[in-house]
């Protein structure tokens, strides 16, 4: 028997799942209402001190970042739970993994991306200089897909519990510690005028490996929260 | 306990075998090969034991009836058949090959029609139609529309599922399976929230799927109305 190939079924689940994002775009966009909304409250509740902001900055934004990720990935697979969609992928002839790959690429288009482009604005606000708004960019461009990937596998893993949201936090938390690391390093060294090539080729290698892992990773762990 | 009792009651009976498959007619059967086929499957939730020595065979043109009480575990009989809980012993073949060294082409060739009708609520009939399909095979507008035809939603197509009713969503499922050109349709209450000429439709639908070949897994408390082809059934507690 012969069915389509990986190509035309990895664009149909991320065309399908955008469509539904779009029709629901009030929620799909909580996690940059989240991140821009604490970022700009520390300026309010520390003081409006240029040098004060511009010390802590780095961290304020990774910290959001995170957070902000972390809050999108309860989301990520629930809903397909409940209505049953996620059977009919577990039963089509495509391999799971490619499928919630798929899934994880819309949902980082949706909640991850929009944090990237909004990195300049909320650096401005903390008086982040001009010159470490590019690296914090990139620094985010290669770090949001790694958030979102170890998000889906542990939300893949947490999907069948009833309550598995403060767990989540919990079981994602350690795992992307270096990524909040290295990515606050970039930041903190391009304000200092230092070559943040190194840091980037670290994100970039923690990037390859979890787009190679993470997708078996799912489908195992949805497969074991379905049974 | 008492359900776990009544459950197993005709199965640990060492004088009934547990084989139980009981052809309705007998001078069909035997016919073909054996497309799937489940040996010795014992499932067993925490401390309860489901079923166990559940054995069965399909061949080309049958219909195997699943009935038991609620609470038996047909649910969860049709999801180890389709792999996706698995048995604690037993194994289900598929063309003669263990399903787990055969999912792809396995899944390729069934669709699964369960309690809940899997549809996204925000997209329309058609879009949910498209995506699902789409997956699995290469169909045209013309073949989705035929297919919603077929089910009696030729008006609905463009209407978000969440304003179906549970019966128009029922006859979406129904459209799935039509034009999905799956060989085996495993089907759990399809009868559920259907009205009379529903209920026809899905006889009328297993009748044709029997016809060209196909296979059906039925799980219904009520009897099927279908004609023709080999109807088996298999009693589960």
């Amino acid at each position: 028997m012969e069915w389509p190939g990986l190509g035309t079924a990895f664009w149909l689940q991320l065309t399908r799942d955008l469509r539904l994002a779009f029709r629901h775009i009030g929620q799909a966009a909580n996690p940059l209402m989240f991140f821009v909304m604490v970022t700009t409250l520390f300026p309010l509740a520390l003081s409006p001190a240029p040098e004060l902001l511009r010390a802590i900055a780095p961290g304020v934004i990774w910290v959001s970042a995170l957070l902000a990720s972390l809050l999108a990935a309860e989301s990520l697979f629930r809903q397909d739970i409940e209505d049953g969609t996620m059977e009919q992928l577990a039963l089509s002839p495509q391999p799971l993994s490619l499928l919630l790959l798929a899934k994880t690429a819309s949902h980082w288009l949706m909640t991850g991306l929009p944090l990237v482009l909004m990195a300049p604005v909320v650096g401005h606000a903390l008086f982040l200089p001009a010159e470490a708004v590019p690296a914090t960019m990139l620094a985010l461009l290669l770090a949001t897909p790694v958030l979102s990937l170890a998000g889906a596998v542990m939300a893949a893993l947490t999907v069948g519990l009833r309550r598995g949201g403060g767990l989540l936090s919990l079981l994602i938390l350690p795992i992307v510690m270096p990524v909040l690391i290295f990515g606050a390093r970039a930041t903190d060294m391009a304000m200092q005028g230092l070559d943040v090539s190194g840091v980037m080729y670290l994100l970039a290698a923690v990037l390859l490996l979890a787009v190679s892992l993470a997708p078996a990773g799912m489908a195992a762990a949805m497969r074991i929260s379905l049974d | 306990m008492s359900r776990r009792e009544s459950c197993l009651a005709s199965q640990s009976n060492p004088a009934a075998p547990p084989r139980r498959p009981v052809p309705s007619m007998s001078a069909a059967t035997g016919n073909g090969a054996v497309l799937l086929a489940g040996e010795g499957l014992e499932l067993w939730r925490g401390e309860l034991r489901l079923f166990s020595g559940v054995t069965f065979e399909l061949r080309a043109g049958e219909l195997l009836h699943i009935v038991g009480p609620n609470g038996c575990g047909k649910t969860s009989l049709l999801r180890v058949i389709c792999g996706l809980t698995l048995p604690e012993t037993g194994e289900v073949y598929w063309r003669s090959k263990k399903l787990q060294r055969n999912r792809a082409d396995f899944h390729a060739s069934t669709c699964y029609l369960g309690h809940r009708e899997s549809l996204k609520a925000d997209l329309t009939a058609e879009e949910n139609l498209v995506f699902q399909l789409g997956l699995r095979a290469w169909l045209s507008q013309a073949d989705l529309h035929a297919a919603l035809d077929k089910v009696g939603l030729t008006k609905k197509r463009s209407v978000p599922a969440r304003s179906l009713s549970a019966g128009q969503k029922r006859r979406v499922s129904l459209a799935r399976a039509h034009a999905s050109g799956a060989k085996l349709w495993v089907l759990d209450e399809p009868y559920t929230n259907l009205d009379v000429a529903g209920r026809e439709l899905v006889d009328q639908m297993m009748s044709e799927h029997l016809e060209r070949g196909g296979l059906v897994l039925l799980v219904a408390h009520q009897a099927h109305g279908v004609a023709g082809g080999v109807t088996r059934r298999l009693e589960l507690g």
